[in-house]
């Protein structure tokens, strides 16, 4: 159990020790191991990306009462593998009128924000790629990083609809931001720090969604409309603005828009579960498959909302998030300073 | 403490070339036939009237400016919220005082009617 719980960190060890076999001097070695760290986190990202699309649809299917995809090989597995390949294989098609250069920097900076968050999630007990004492601010300060893409796409492409959807993906992500950092306030306030692994050792006894599962609510509310899921999912609503601010993304430059959204999705669970549900913490299973199990769980409620809601029209949806959420999310702190602050000095 | 931020760094660039990759490998796959139609703006197949880069409703812009008031209070809230305990009653009404000014600013924003979709 041990071994399985380490497995991972043996990796790392065996191939950090190879690189100074080789006779890189410290420094060197770390930046190589830095790179390993990367292609670590660029397949999870993948494999993240290619697992929930299919799981997704699978999902979708069984409660809309159809099979979902089940042509490709057993159960469908293999749906995704070929829907990559046919993303890889179509043409990429640039608007005329389009802002050609930023067209074309959009998808290449999508992928940043997701990558860089996941890079100081611990995945397991010491299992972390860049373990900062300022987690919680970065996490929560790259992924605000990732309107940027959003933006760059629809103003770039010159079209109408892309244009809205631009417009609606910054004004949603970023007020739906407040909530999020309010909510993550909290929980530093009990914890005391702003390292990940930390708070994650802190919840050994107690998750922190049973200390504030008021803040809970909130962050996943929020981070399902960071996310633009449904049902908050406007920026791309297809009946409206057929696809939103992808409206003039084809071919690859679009399959990495998508990758992004799930790998974003995947980084917001994580998120939760870090701070909320005890992170790479439980009982006989291997830390890294607790967190897995968990952020599976989170993964698919929110597919499950998805497939169950309708979507909200744009003023209700920044309304809810001005009007209830922060005003909830404010009087949580005040609760939660107060409620500290008694238990500190009292008990 | 600095090599932490050089492993951001290749992060950031690994997570560059991911994108610059999957976007070079489609290229050599891809079938490469452009001509005006397909080049045009997509707006379901209507013809384009004008550019789409004009001017926009306020109201995103007002929901901007909020946003900006709560953000710039997040640098002051964290190292606050991270020495809370150790603060103690000082703490709380450093709170009070500063949370009594965000909300009264939230406050007259609400009544200007910038949560107003018009």
């Amino acid at each position: 159990m041990e071994f399985l719980d380490n497995i991972f960190l043996y990796g790392t060890s065996i191939i950090r020790s190879i690189i100074t076999w080789i006779g890189f001097d410290p420094a060197i070695t770390n930046m190589i191991m830095a790179a390993v760290y990367t292609v670590a986190i660029l397949v999870i990202c993948t494999l993240v990306a290619l697992f929930y699309v299919l799981y997704e649809r699978k999902l979708a299917g069984f409660i809309q009462y159809r099979p979902g995809p089940n042509k490709l090989g057993p159960f469908g597995l293999f749906q995704t593998v070929a829907d990559a390949v046919k993303l890889l294989t179509k043409e990429d098609i640039v608007p005329r009128n389009a802002d050609k250069a930023l067209h074309f920097l959009a998808p290449l900076f999508v992928f940043i924000p997701p990558i860089l968050a996941l890079g100081a999630i611990p995945f397991g007990n010491k299992l972390v790629a860049v373990d900062l004492n300022i987690g919680m601010l970065y996490i929560l300060a790259v992924t605000s990083l990732s309107t940027i893409p959003f933006f760059l796409a629809g103003w770039s492409s010159n079209n109408k609809y892309t244009m809205l959807g631009a417009m609606r993906a910054v004004s949603q992500k970023i007020s739906y931001e407040i909530p999020v950092i309010f909510s993550v306030l909290a929980i530093t306030m009990i914890a005391g720090s702003l390292n990940m692994s930390e708070v994650v050792g802190m919840q050994g006894k107690l998750w922190f969604v049973f200390v504030q599962p008021l803040s809970f609510l909130i962050f996943f509310i929020a981070g399902i409309a960071e996310t633009n899921r449904a049902p908050f999912d406007l920026p791309e609503g297809e009946s409206e603005l057929t696809a939103g601010y992808l409206t003039e993304y084809s071919g690859m430059k679009w399959a990495l828009f998508f990758l992004a959204e799930y790998c974003s999705m995947f980084v917001f669970s994580a998120m939760a579960t870090t701070l909320f549900l005890g992170g790479w913490l439980g009982p006989v299973l291997p830390g890294w498959m607790w967190f897995v199990l968990k952020v599976h769980v989170l993964m698919t409620v929110i597919i499950w909302i998805r497939w169950t809601f309708p979507r909200i029209r744009v003023d209700k949806l920044l309304e809810f998030n001005w009007k209830i959420l922060i005003p909830a999310s404010i009087l949580n702190i005040f609760a939660t300073g107060i409620g500290v602050y008694l238990f500190n000095n009292f008990f | 403490m600095l090599s932490n931020y050089a492993i951001i760094a290749i992060l950031t660039i690994g997570g560059l070339i991911f994108a610059a990759a999957a976007m070079l490998i489609s290229r050599i796959f891809q079938p490469r036939k452009q001509y005006s139609k397909k080049t045009d703006t997509y707006e379901c197949g209507f013809e384009t009237k004008g550019s789409s880069w004009m001017s926009f409703r306020s109201s995103y812009f007002v929901y901007a400016l909020v946003y900006l008031i709560f953000e710039v209070e997040v640098i002051f809230l964290y190292p606050w919220a991270v020495e809370f305990k150790m603060l103690g009653l000082f703490a709380i009404v450093e709170m009070i005082i500063f949370f009594t000014l965000l909300i009264a600013a939230f406050l007259f924003a609400w009544k200007e009617g910038a949560f107003k979709w018009y």
